[in-house]
């Protein structure tokens, strides 16, 4: 087990080399750089910046070197000294401005992972056993519809309804008086408070999907011999569902808990946005916008090394439950 | 003793054999359409998609105004409820009406309220003249199916929005867009995907491995943030067609690995088989084989795996217009539609802005059904 650990973190080596590479592809593509835009917007209130001005800036922000040359101090920086560079715009080094908003995005993420797992395995169990039942029959809608809906549109009708019927937003990970607070007892408490209303919206997909998963694989599963000998040998059915086919349903179950994962990071970018949480999401957004180019790195890499952490922790779980894994 | 016997077969038992019969002679897509036909859902998903895609044809028809019609007296009017009947000198007669609005000035809020005003009435008409519009772009006509009787009236059934454009219009110009985002973009996406499944299945060896890795790395991404990232390159003040095509390469950029995975397994299996391995000591080259001899096979699972594609497109062409990074205005998309209901002062306003999103949800949900349908009908083995 040790051995298969240590082979899949080796193995994500030139998956972040991969994902450093890409990112800042993706961040070099737009035309012009943050020193252009700062031209511009000083000409529009009448200041002129000369061109010495403007290389010296490009020299003292490291935008003048080849991109090449760029990827390298930058990707070394990180690796080195974790040092992901300044935000242009706020004049903040990037990991004091992320390292919060990470936490709470892996918070998040995690929180609505099992969430997810604890609403819909008792519901795809419910709907294999009793298929065809009025239960079930609502469990297919229900999972059916929750794949069709967008889920910044269920955060926003949330917002509605929360506003409209009970008086109150429901935007933010925070009361107001603890956005800025150290973190205390109270603080833990007003977030766990605030942190259910993103996490059911961000479930809902992944719920609906993998009811749907479950109950299928279940279906297989109810049919086999074993059930049938198990059942006469007079197990509880309850007992007997949760001992054997439902621990053959979960197999495939696992193993596709590195999408469901990748999902919910993917997910929560968009609703943070609906609902202007204090995560990666809209500091991404927000730093796109500006051209800010070493935040909007630092936050694309973070995401997708978040992501690749999560499909890393679900291959070791996998290998746990299933030992056929390990010795491949 | 042998005893003679008249075999009368029973009615019940004929029907049976003469569908096996049938059975046997019928083509591949003929079985489909028999199995596809059993599977409820998955009609009224296909009817109810191909209708979707007559309103996006007939928009100009169906919508009672323009996409960008504007009234400055009627901004964020409340939808109308459009009465087929009205009572006149005791007697009820077919004479469909909208009530107009009443103006109430919110001094608090410092804006202006519309409530529906019962005692006006507004005639309403079918196939009234209207604004000229273009179908296909070569049909014209001023013919709408429904609007105000007298032009120049309010109607606005869904309600009207920041600048007093009808939402019902508009919706319905957005099926144009963004039922073609999700097609066109799965066109690109499965091109990329035929090309590089089928390469990696037909090949195999260390061609397969490094495009395996290669997606395998692509799925582990987080793509919205990597759309966002890639849709925020797109340079500004270019014209919306050229949007469009941006916004749909980059969703089949990170849209195809699926569809390749399903290449390349269905590859894999067929590689093997005997009319494959036929055609090659024929002399054909690996193209001819691949698109001849063995795309036909798995066409039918293509087309499947496609239509389960499309709903992933349009739900992902929403969201980033709905950032505001996708298309933009002048461009009319669901997505764009709820940009409008972006903030918390605008729904609380007007909670109609949200109801292009239920346009969405119809749309998503019937390609899933039918995609599901067209899955099961194209497996044989079920």
């Amino acid at each position: 087990m040790a051995q298969y650990i240590l082979r899949r973190i080796l193995y994500m080596i030139p998956t972040l080399i991969a994902i450093s590479i890409v990112t800042f592809v993706v961040i070099s593509i737009p035309p012009g750089d943050f020193v252009d835009q700062l031209v511009t917007q000083a000409r529009m209130t009448g200041e002129v910046i000369s061109l010495e001005e403007e290389e010296g800036m490009r020299m003292q922000y490291g935008l003048g070197a080849s991109l090449p040359e760029q990827y390298l101090r930058w990707v070394s920086a990180i690796a080195t000294r974790g040092d992901f560079g300044i935000s242009f715009r706020l004049n903040l080094p990037v990991s004091q401005l992320v390292s919060e908003r990470l936490g709470l995005t892996f918070l998040l993420s995690l929180s609505s992972m099992l969430f997810i797992w604890a609403i819909a395995i008792p519901i795809g169990v419910y709907s294999a056993v009793r298929r065809y039942s009025p239960g079930d029959t609502m469990a297919t809608f229900i999972a059916f519809v929750g794949v069709a809906i967008p889920d910044f549109l269920i955060a926003l009708v949330l917002l509605y309804v929360s506003f409209r019927y009970f008086g109150q937003s429901v935007g933010g990970l925070f009361s107001p008086e603890f956005v800025e607070a150290p973190w205390s007892l109270a603080r833990v408490g007003d977030f766990l408070s605030h942190l259910w209303i993103p996490m059911v919206v961000l479930s809902i997909g992944g719920i609906a999907s993998l009811i749907r998963t479950l109950r299928a694989n279940m279906l297989d599963e109810l049919r086999r011999p074993y059930v049938t000998t198990a059942r006469t040998k007079g197990l509880p059915e309850w007992w007997l569902i949760i001992k054997y086919p439902l621990r053959h349903a979960l197999n495939p179950f696992v193993s596709s808990l590195n999408d469901v994962f990748v999902n919910l990071v993917s997910g929560a970018t968009i609703v943070s946005v609906v609902l202007s949480l204090q995560t990666m999401g809209p500091m991404l957004l927000e730093a796109l916008r500006n051209q800010d180019a070493f935040l909007a790195g630092g936050t694309l890499l973070l995401l997708s090394v978040l992501a690749v952490i999560g499909t890393l922790f679900s291959d070791i779980l996998l290998a746990w439950l299933d030992p056929r894994i390990r010795f491949r | 003793m042998a005893e003679a016997r008249v075999i009368t077969p029973s009615p019940e038992r004929t029907r049976e054999t003469r569908r096996r019969e049938r059975a046997v002679v019928a083509g591949q897509w003929q079985l489909m359409w028999w199995k596809f036909r059993r599977h409820r859902l998955a009609m009224i998903g296909g009817i109810v998609t191909l209708m979707i895609y007559l309103v996006a044809i007939f928009a100009g028809f169906l919508a009672p105004f323009s996409a960008d019609a504007y009234s400055a007296t009627y901004t964020y009017a409340p939808p109308q409820t459009l009465h087929l009947f009205q009572e006149t000198a005791g007697v009820w007669a077919f004479a469909p009406y909208v009530n107009g609005y009443t103006v109430e000035v919110d001094l608090n809020a410092g804006r202006r309220n519309f409530v529906i005003d019962p005692d006006v009435r507004y005639p309403v008409g079918f196939f009234v003249q209207g604004e000229p519009y273009t179908i296909l772009g070569i049909i014209q006509g001023n013919i709408h199916l429904i609007g105000p009787a007298n032009q120049g009236d309010p109607m606005f059934l869904l309600g009207a929005d920041r600048l007093g454009r009808d939402i019902l219009s508009r919706t319905i110009f957005g099926t144009q867009i963004s039922m073609t985002i999700g097609l066109v973009g799965v066109i690109f996406s499965l091109f990329f995907g035929v090309l590089l499944g089928g390469i990696s299945g037909y090949f195999g060896g260390w061609i397969d491995n490094l495009i395996q890795r290669l997606i395998e790395f692509l799925q582990s991404l987080p793509s919205i943030p990597l759309w966002i990232a890639l849709a925020a390159a797109i340079p500004p003040g270019i014209a919306p067609e050229q949007v469009y095509f941006f916004i749909t390469i980059i969703l089949s950029l990170l849209g195809w690995m699926g569809l390749a995975r399903v290449v390349r397994g269905r590859f894999l299996a067929l590689k093997t088989e005997d009319f494959v391995k036929a055609a090659r000591l024929d002399g054909c080259s690996p193209m001819r084989v691949i698109f001849r001899h063995m795309l036909p096979s798995f066409l039918s699972h293509i087309i499947a795996v496609v239509t389960l594609a499309i709903p992933g497109m349009i739900l992902a062409e929403t969201a980033l217009s709905f950032l505001g990074i996708g298309l933009r205005p002048p461009s009319v998309s669901w997505g764009v539609l709820l940009q409008e209901a972006q903030n918390i002062r605008s729904i609380s306003t007007a909670p109609w802005l949200l109801l292009p999103g239920l346009a969405v949800i119809i749309a998503v949900l019937s390609l899933n059904f039918l995609g599901d349908g067209l899955r099961d009908a194209a497996d044989p083995y079920l």
